[in-house]
């Protein structure tokens, strides 16, 4: 693709045409004021900016569309961030008495990123990603996408690519919205298997019994891990690798699994055998928690009791569980998603370094989405300069009287992202509004019936 | 239900009927007058019972039976009421079961005034009465428990018998103690998930389309839930009134000392700023750090760089030792720039959070280092963070590799190793101590970072004005507390004199604890 022409130091020069024809101001307004269901939504929300030379501008905030669509296309920033919804206009925060000035709601958010994911890939490290592990991404979408609509009820899931090496998650219910400081980090907590830093080997421990959420986690893990995982990442290939993964199994049947792997050099057989171990184990203690219960049972005790006996939990029966987990499960960056008021890069905004547009990802294509085929913006703005027929006429046309003027501005506008790679982008972006608009008509017509009833 | 039979006809005082239970949930004010000296041991003999309870929950796991019968012992040592099947006729030696009851509730609302001032407050004092409440309601048997509910209005829904059936497989993967046997006699209430938060952080409950379905023996969850909501809404409200509250000069000092006096040292103000030169660091990191912060020290000179949790924990700590902020900034700076980060990036990227940190930017709040409870139970390490307990957050395998690297004796390792297996992290860290500084006891008791320090520092004689430093943060609280008291000393002399000894046992116990 041809993306990778781009070239940081042209930035300055690509910021102005983008902000000015490309960037999708009454989408991306339409979003943030939720379709004015509640006053001043929009208005007290926090943009932050961040200008050339890492110049960070925080509490921007904007009364109208207009406003904002002059502000960006002056400052033309390099990276547009999105705060909570405050208490009062954030542009106004010195001026309100300390303490009152309270972020009050906000998208519940999530951010994952690759570089947490370094001890487990060994294809790229750092910033860098390629193919082969940008499989972790769609795993941890499909995942968290499933446990959000499924578990929490949330309807407007929009994940975004963040431009260079991550994905980002915007849930925007009204409930999710609203949630405070400790739902959303009860909820960030369900959602977390992989814990511990670089002081902890073994990161994810299951107990039982095993919880809904994970077999169904586990499903979709299971689905990538053949091919991802014992052929991209080639896991039970080299020998530092396999040392990792014993590490992971329970010091009983590591040395057998390490004589087995001594005989045994294909990656599947040998993750076969993990397999097989830990199905051994597990029917072995099935048996035995069997008997307990069906002897007490024979003692006339209260089934309570077999119970309690049942579920002290042997840790490390699941092994073959705990490394996919381990191996594929997405690592949330969780200070993100527990702040009301923490700060996320904004959709359509550009990343620096890459060039690339941080454009939203529809699940329903996930796995056909590719990172290096997201359009940056020495793209696009070449595809503007292309001349189209017929567009010289319609120049000729325009323009007669002042009235139509604005018009005409933000039809080409759309004309103008039509044109370009973008359009699909946005053309989804639009569709989840549409689904969001859905909420709010509802949400509206609940609102003015009860005022009716006063 | 049927507690008709217990409840008594006793309507013409409607205090008795208020305390017709062993356990509240302080719907309603006492409107008795009392005198100010009962004010004064009720509000502290509660915070004393708070206290043990932040304690307790730090040093044990909640609900287990070391925990409880500590617990039950402080209730029955303080006098509050600790029993559920306490008889109010049966008398025995000491304060009355009634007289126990209202004790509860009058120094329950005592506090709510004292701690409604500052989220900070509002957030210890909520989350100590929450735990002793879980403690009291799991104290009750079933049947009182229903008639707790029902006295209280607490209604919830739950669901039937199809939708259990339909659900069979996932209520019995998502509950713990829920077997195929047991499921169906078990009811299950329904409620947002927003109201049984503690359930769906641990995976103890299945959800579906935003609803939690929890079994009845996990309902003190939602209750609790409602206990808290409840409270802080009281407490928001209590806020508004306390300026008339304020207006009483009887009042206001005792009730500001008591508020300051549960943080306990704070180890924020130093005096001996600039005492430490940057190269004495790597010296004193061996010797008289924790080993959080020899962690932190060790992986900041190997690595070069910190992540943000990382440069939290050791950057305040070592404020609080005493660097200075240009000693910090240049400490930082020297050892970023020998990594990937280049003195120009530092200055942009990395300056800025510790001037933050020493309240030059931002809202400009003078952060105090963390405590221990603070390391242990918030903003656990992920992948590449070195921050967090080493006993609480480290594999043991790992732990042992390295307490071994520090030279600790095969048995003092073992002896480690077994606290934290307890879960006694801040116990294991004084063993740590104990063994690394050759001492059989240590007199003191562990609870922060910057006082392992000290401790260090005073025992292996490291200069004798760092020991007077001890002494500081003391002073500066009281001194906190008495510069609210002055503009009202000279009118209320008698009251302040009082308060004074009554303040200075309230300190000389905190400092033990």
């Amino acid at each position: 693709m041809p993306s990778s022409d781009y070239d940081p130091a042209s930035l300055p020069d690509l910021l102005p045409l983008y902000y000015r024809r490309l960037f999708p101001f009454s989408q991306y307004y339409r979003w943030l004021s939720y379709g004015g269901v509640q006053k001043n939504y929009f208005q007290n929300r926090e943009f932050s900016f961040t200008l050339k030379d890492d110049i960070y501008v925080r509490y921007q905030s904007f009364s109208t569309q207009n406003e904002l669509e002059k502000e960006m296309q002056k400052m033309n920033p390099y990276k547009i961030d999105v705060g909570a919804v405050y208490s009062h206009r954030p542009s106004q925060h010195n001026t309100v008495k300390s303490g009152t000035f309270q972020a009050l709601e906000k998208e519940l958010v999530f951010d994952i990123d690759m570089t947490d994911y370094d001890d487990v890939r060994s294809c790229c490290s750092a910033a860098d990603i390629c193919s082969k592990c940008w499989t972790l991404m769609t795993i941890a979408i499909h995942i968290l996408d499933r446990a959000l609509r499924d578990d929490f009820g949330f309807q407007h899931r929009l994940w975004v690519y963040s431009g260079r090496r991550g994905v980002h998650c915007w849930v925007c219910d009204e409930a999710a919205r609203k949630l405070s400081v400790a739902a959303r980090s009860a909820v960030t907590e369900y959602l977390s298997l992989v814990k511990g830093g670089d002081e902890t080997v073994k990161k994810v421990v299951l107990t039982e019994p095993i919880h809904p959420f994970i077999s169904n986690s586990l499903d979709v893990v299971k689905e990538y891990f053949t091919q991802y995982a014992l052929h991209d990442q080639d896991l039970m290939g080299s020998k530092e690798s396999v040392e990792k993964v014993l590490a992971l199994v329970p010091e009983d049947a590591r040395s057998y699994l390490q004589q087995e792997f001594e005989k045994e050099k294909k990656p599947e057989k040998r993750w076969k055998l993990i397999t097989t171990e830990a199905k051994r184990k597990q029917v072995g203690n099935f048996a035995h928690s069997f008997y307990i219960v069906l002897h007490i049972r024979t003692e006339g005790l209260v089934v309570l009791q077999s119970v309690s006996l049942k579920s002290t939990a042997k840790k490390g029966q699941y092994f073959e569980k705990e490394i996919m987990l381990q191996y594929c499960y997405p690592r949330l960056d969780a200070n993100v998603s527990k702040g009301v008021n923490h700060l996320l890069k904004s959709p359509f905004s550009v990343h620096p370094k890459t060039g690339r547009i941080s454009v939203p990802i529809d699940v329903s294509e996930l796995d056909k989405f590719d990172p290096f085929s997201v359009p940056t913006i020495s793209l696009i703005c070449e595809e503007l300069d292309r001349p189209r027929p017929g567009e010289e006429k319609e120049k000729l046309g325009d323009g007669k009287e002042k009235e139509d003027e604005k018009d005409a501005i933000e039809k080409r506008k759309i004309r103008d992202y039509k044109r370009t790679s973008l359009a699909k982008y946005i053309k989804y972006f639009d569709q989840f509004l549409d689904g969001m608009a859905r909420s709010w008509k509802a949400e509206r017509l609940r609102k003015s019936d009860l005022q009716k009833e006063f | 239900m049927q507690f008709g039979g217990r409840r008594k006809k006793n309507s013409i005082n409607p205090q008795s009927e208020l305390y017709g239970q062993h356990l509240q949930f302080y719907g309603q004010p006492p409107l008795e007058n009392i005198s100010l000296s009962e004010f004064e041991t009720f509000a502290v003999e509660r915070l004393k019972l708070l206290k043990t309870v932040e304690n307790l929950g730090v040093s044990h796991v909640k609900l287990t039976d070391l925990y409880i019968s500590k617990l039950e012992k402080e209730l029955k040592a303080l006098n509050f009421p600790y029993r559920p099947d306490a008889d109010d006729k049966k008398s025995q030696s000491g304060p009355t079961e009634y007289e126990k009851r209202r004790k509860d509730h009058i120094s329950h609302f005592i506090l709510r005034l004292a701690y409604c001032q500052t989220e900070d407050l509002r957030r210890w004092f909520i989350q100590q009465e929450v735990d002793l409440f879980r403690f009291r309601f799991n104290d009750l048997d079933p049947k009182q428990q229903l008639e707790f509910l029902h006295k209280n209005n607490l209604r919830y829904d739950t669901i039937s018998s199809e939708e259990k059936l339909k659900l069979k497989d996932q209520l019995i993967n998502s509950s713990f103690g829920v077997s195929g046997i047991t499921v169906m006699e078990h009811e299950f209430y329904k409620v947002p998930f927003q109201d049984a938060l503690d359930l769906v952080r641990l995976r103890k409950v299945y959800l579906k389309q935003g609803y939690a379905y929890i079994p009845h023996q996990d309902i003190v969850t939602i209750v609790l839930n409602d206990f808290r909501t409840r409270l802080s809404k009281a407490l928001a409200l209590t806020a508004r009134s306390l300026p008339a509250v304020h207006s009483d000069e009887r009042l206001q000092p005792l009730l500001n000392h008591l508020s300051h006096a549960y943080v306990g040292q704070d180890y924020s103000i130093q005096k001996n700023v600039g005492k430490i030169s940057l190269d004495q660091i790597d010296s004193l990191s061996g010797k008289s750090f924790p080993l959080c912060m020899r962690q932190l020290h060790q992986s900041l000179r190997e690595n070069h760089h910190l992540r943000h949790g990382g440069r939290m924990q050791y950057g305040l700590f070592l404020k609080g030792i005493g660097l200075s902020l240009e000693q910090a900034l240049q400490f930082w700076k020297m050892e970023f720039i020998r990594g990937k980060v280049d003195a120009d990036k530092f200055d942009k990227a990395y300056a800025y959070s510790i001037r933050h940190m020493f309240g030059k930017e931002g809202k400009r709040t003078d952060y105090t280092p963390y405590s221990c409870m603070k390391v242990i139970l918030s903003n656990p390490p992920s992948q590449g963070d070195h921050h967090g307990c080493p006993f609480r957050h480290s594999d043991p395998e790992l732990l042992k590799q390295k307490l071994q690297v520090y030279k600790v004796s095969p048995s003092g390792i073992n002896q480690i190793l077994e606290l934290v297996k307890g879960m006694h992290y801040q116990l294991a860290c004084q063993k740590y101590f104990e063994l690394t500084h050759n001492i059989e006891d240590s007199s003191f008791s562990l609870n922060h970072p910057n006082q392992y320090f000290l401790e260090s520092q005073k025992l292996l004689g490291g200069g004798k004005d760092i020991k007077r430093e001890m002494d500081a943060p003391q002073r500066s609280q009281e001194n906190a507390a008495s510069k609210g008291s002055t503009a009202t000393q000279e009118v209320a002399a008698n009251t302040s004199q009082h308060l004074a000894e009554m303040t200075e046992d309230l300190d000389s116990f905190f400092q033990d604890a």
